[in-house]
């Protein structure tokens, strides 16, 4: 039975993932998917609506699934079709998320109004929505790094309420109860009714109905074109500029110069039309006919596209922290009982989680045609990633555990900072022009990156050697030996290359800016790190520190490559302050504080460790 | 050799020294990162790095309180030499060790020489009008410029240094005296019906219709000091005229109702007075003849900029075209031409930064020399652990 553990682990770590590729099953009748895999352009970037209605869920409220007041749960793609074509229910929908409590008392709500305390509809704010105005008015005056909590969380508000604005209007116009018939009408009279307009203005006799009309419905394109951000009509076949998407009001106000009323935009019309009047036939067929016709010209894009909803449902790097949390837990078990077991199963699930975030990392790479490290998300991906392939490299040598639970935990903690990363929008950013190098982008990111994983993989590994010696007496002269080894291993690779990737940085700034160093901020901040290391390093070489002080200094170096990765960013000055949100501060101030407790703790003399007499006591080897 | 030879000798070698220096340099470069919020990266370069003691201000007296960056890199760069010669070997297994302290003592030597002679200019150019010269980020000049000669003219530069307020400034090339009334670092126009009473008086040029008002110093990155000053021309026969001079008025960059030059007859002669960026003339003239903008599809983010230049010498030894965009410089005679910023809303201009830095293959080698004794001390290691573990296969 022992034996057959670890297999049965890789198995359920397989099985589980497996479980997630399957392709997403439609809820209903209507094949919402296939309306999620259209595409839209936004911020630049071409994606598939799937990716707008998950990204627009996780800006307001965090979370991409939504409970409707009678208690469905909802697919983004289809909370995205009722924001859009039936904007009467999604108003009623709770999916703004307000956790300030001054906030709240702008609307004279309370926590309990909310669905689970934080979440609160449209309807709800729509009382005092003009006093919320108000507040944004005096906050937007005040520079953002010096704003109350109050005033962010205002603007913040603020913000996702103009968003869902931009969604209400991307595709039809929400004032129109029937918008498709609208349309219909206009290309029928649309040259009677332009003809109208222009003997109105010239103030010749008219037929003033149908100028009304044709001015009537103009109005409305035009505040539909103000309104949005999302661009979901493509070019004209005929357009040199291939990548000037438009909107659909932009689209439909072109019909009074051409005389014919956009087929796209028409197209989105039929789908608000089907889904409000529930004809799934009907809405499944022009989905069908829709994307037959964007395929003509698209055939490539929509590959990636199909790939990018598929991608967004498996949610690989959920998926992963999931396996990582249970590698963590299993690995700490092995230190009490059924150790080669349990260590082995530890190492498949941890082997199971990384292959599925480097197969993330992978399709990232090859949706955005970049190297993995763009923006800090993606940071975030990679310093997990490169931790977690070193301590299975780890692992694969000296088979006790300790990295698997360093994996566990280092893999989900990043994974978590993803997550809290990708709250600000979509994480496939394009990149500004300072950054658009794909060469310096791929080694120069890169390599610093892995010098952050190497530098928390060696903090880790100290707070596991403290806490084992200081908690348990588990922690005996082989396994603080070869703590000790791993720690130095790592420290030494992590000199390697977070120097390296220094020097690229300086050779970059040097080809960009005519400097090879500036002291920037960010700059400085990689710099401390090699200087850290080499402290540690020659600390050791000098007889000044051992096992404890290595450990120590190790963890040390938590702090600083957690600031250098983060904290520098909100200094808010320099070439690199790609901006950050400041909740985050509190988050790092944090971290910096339980690094500083466990030193402290690893201070402690060595009579106090539970572990004392048998592998403290002994001088570094 | 005694022993105060001797004990001065492991001093210097020691490793303890190092780690010590590091610490300093560690506390030295955060504490310069955070005050940047306040001071701007140029004044903390000033501050902590080209500097042997960090001073602070303690009611006026600067009072050292850290070693500054000389300090601790020359002291880092002493550790290291002496450490060297003192401790060389030739083998393979050190050789790792000491190609990489090799590189780093050329990398403090590298960056101590860029400290001492790179020089960083902006040059504004605006489409089809070439220009030779280009701007200090921040330092300003009062030129008096003879335009007597319609073909040449003859300028007289003055740094704003010696501006003192009272002081009297007389340049063998002009015939007359230049007294200083007053001298804002920092200043902002406003119309002189507005201005407090007892603000400095000009009698001559645009002085008699604005004025300037003192502002804070400012130390932030994107903007720079707007000095300002009241000059009096003194011939011999007693005052021609104050003017006011500010270096937002009378340049090319100046908003076009400030534009016009402040010209005045002394002596026969005809001078144009005026404060202005210190220029830095070039044996060379570029002119800008486009500037290109690019933005992704239906957003603000700037997707690229680029400047077609025309690039010409008197003699007309060059006369070609260059594109200058992000990550690819212009390099010619020794400066460096980098694409660094343009004016939102005006496609006419642009501005590229101008670096002259004759050490700068310096850090290239050192990092080749460092990179290859990091990699090949790294190698080392882990085929010596390799090699180990080989030998002694895990029990489990």
């Amino acid at each position: 039975m022992k034996r057959f553990l670890p297999l049965a682990a890789l198995l359920l770590a397989v099985g589980y993932i497996g479980s997630t590729l399957r392709a997403p099953k439609n809820p209903g009748a209507f094949d919402v998917n296939a309306f999620g895999r259209l595409p839209v352009l936004v911020n630049g970037r071409l994606k598939p609506l799937d990716t707008v209605a998950r990204g627009s869920l996780l800006q307001l409220q965090g979370r991409q699934t939504v409970t409707t007041p009678d208690d469905r749960r909802l697919q983004p793609s289809e909370w995205l079709l009722d924001v859009a074509f039936r904007p009467n229910l999604a108003d009623g929908y709770q999916h703004f998320e307000i956790v300030n409590p001054d906030v709240l008392a702008i609307f004279e709500l309370r926590t309990a109004d909310g669905q689970g305390d934080k979440r609160f509809s449209l309807k709800q704010l729509q009382p005092k929505i003009a006093e919320l105005q108000r507040q944004a008015r005096l906050a937007d005056q005040v520079e953002s790094a010096v704003r109350t909590p109050f005033q962010r969380g205002v603007m913040q508000l603020y913000g996702n309420l103009v968003h869902y604005q931009r969604l209400r209007h991307a595709f039809v116009s929400p004032e129109s109860a029937d918008f498709l018939g609208d349309l219909l009408k206009l290309q029928d009279n649309v040259k009677a009714g332009v003809e109208a307009v222009r003997a109105r203005q010239a103030g010749q006799p008219h037929d003033e109905a149908a100028a009304k009309a044709m001015t009537e419905i103009g109005e409305k394109f035009v505040i539909m074109a103000e309104s949005t951000t999302f661009h979901v009509v493509p070019p004209a076949a005929d357009n040199p500029d291939q990548t000037a998407w438009r909107s659909a009001g932009a689209a439909l106000l072109e019909t009074f110069r051409t005389g014919a009323v956009n087929a796209a935009a028409l197209a989105y019309a039929g789908f608000a039309h089907a889904w409000r009047n529930e004809k799934a036939e009907e809405f499944n067929k022009l989905a069908g006919l829709f994307r037959a016709d964007l395929q003509k010209r698209f055939a490539t894009e929509f590959g990636k596209w199909d790939a990018e909803s598929r991608f967004n449902a498996a949610q690989p790097f959920y998926a992963s922290s999931v396996l990582y949390a249970l590698a963590f837990f299993l690995g700490l078990f092995s230190w009490l009982a059924l150790p080669a077991p349990l260590a082995r199963s530890a190492f498949w699930i941890t082997a199971v989680a990384w292959v599925v975030t480097t197969a993330g990392i992978g399709t990232r790479m090859w949706l955005e045609g970049r190297p993995p490290v763009t923006n800090l998300y993606s940071s975030a991906l990679f310093v997990g990633w490169g931790s977690v392939g070193l301590c299975l490299l780890l692992e694969a040598i000296y088979r006790n555990a300790v990295a698997s639970v360093a994996a566990g935990a280092i893999g989900f903690a990043t994974l978590l900072i993803a997550h809290h990363l990708s709250l600000s929008g979509d994480t496939l950013e394009m990149m500004r022009a300072v950054l658009d190098s794909n060469f310096w982008l791929a080694t120069h990111v890169v390599v610093i990156t892995a010098g952050y994983s190497a530098t928390f993989l060696a903090g880790f590994l100290a707070i596991i050697y403290i806490f084992r010696g200081v908690l348990t007496r588990s922690l005996d002269a082989a396994t603080a030996d070869s703590l000790s080894r791993m720690v130095y291993g790592i420290i030494c690779f992590a000199t390697l290359f977070s120097f390296v990737g220094t020097i690229l940085g300086g050779i970059w700034a040097d080809q960009s800016w005519g400097r090879f160093w500036g002291w920037d901020p960010k700059e400085n901040g990689a710099l401390l790190i090699v200087l850290w290391n080499a402290l540690i390093l020659h600390a050791r070489w000098g007889g000044m520190i051992r096992q404890r002080g290595l450990m120590n200094l190790a963890i040390g170096g938590n702090i600083i490559t957690s600031w250098s990765w983060f904290g520098t960013n909100m200094l808010g000055v320099g070439l690199h302050s790609y901006g950050f949100t400041d909740a985050a501060f509190l988050a790092l101030s944090s971290f910096v504080a339980s690094q500083l407790a466990i030193i402290a703790v690893g201070c402690l003399p060595s009579r106090l460790w539970r572990s004392s007499g048998t592998a403290v006591a002994r001088p570094a080897q | 050799m005694n022993d105060l030879a001797r004990q001065f000798r492991d001093f210097f070698v020691s490793l303890k020294l190092t780690v010590v220096l590091l610490v300093l340099s560690l506390v030295l470069v955060f504490v310069a990162t955070l005050d940047q919020v306040n001071l701007g990266i140029w004044a903390v370069q000033e501050k902590y790095f080209r500097s042997f003691f960090v001073l602070w201000n303690v009611k006026g007296i600067p009072v050292p309180v850290f070693p500054g960056g000389y300090l601790v890199g020359g002291f880092l760069l002493v550790n290291l030499i002496s450490a060297h010669v003192y401790r060389f070997s030739l083998t393979w297994r050190k050789a790792g060790i000491q190609m990489t302290h090799a590189g780093l003592i050329l990398l403090l030597i590298g960056e101590l020489f860029t400290g001492l002679l790179q020089e960083d200019f902006s040059m504004r150019l605006e489409q089809n009008l070439p220009r030779s010269y280009s701007e200090s980020f921040r330092e300003n000049e009062l030129v008096v410029i003879d335009t007597t000669d319609p073909k040449t003219d003859e300028v007289v530069a003055i740094p704003e240094t010696l501006l003192k307020p009272g002081s009297s400034l007389q340049h063998p090339r002009l015939p007359f005296r230049l007294v200083v009334k007053d001298y804002y670092p920092n200043s902002a126009l406003q119309m002189k019906s507005g201005a407090p009473p007892g603000s400095p008086q000009a009698t001559q040029g645009i002085g008699t219709t604005v004025t300037a008002v003192p502002q804070a110093l400012t130390y932030k990155q994107d903007e720079r000091n707007i000095p300002a000053a009241w000059i009096e021309v003194a011939g011999d026969s007693g005052p021609v005229g104050t003017w006011l001079v500010t270096t937002i008025a009378g340049t090319p960059n100046s908003a076009p109702v400030l534009r016009p030059a402040q010209t005045f007859q002394q002596a026969g002669r005809s001078y144009v007075i005026a404060m202005r960026f210190s220029r830095s003339y070039k044996p060379f003239t570029l002119t800008l003849l486009k500037f290109s903008h690019d933005k992704y599809s239906g957003t603000e983010i700037p997707k690229n900029f680029s400047s077609r230049i025309r690039l010409e010498t008197p003699a007309a030894k060059e006369d070609r075209e260059v594109l200058v965009y992000m990550n690819n410089p212009l390099r010619y005679d020794g400066f460096t031409f980098y694409q660094a910023s343009f004016e939102p809303g005006n496609d006419k201009v642009t501005v590229l930064q101008v670096v002259r830095n004759p050490s700068w293959l310096i850090p290239y080698i050192a990092c080749t020399i460092m990179t290859l004794g990091l990699a090949w001390q790294f190698w080392i290691h882990l085929a010596a652990f390799i090699a180990k573990r080989t030998r002694q296969p895990q029990a489990a």
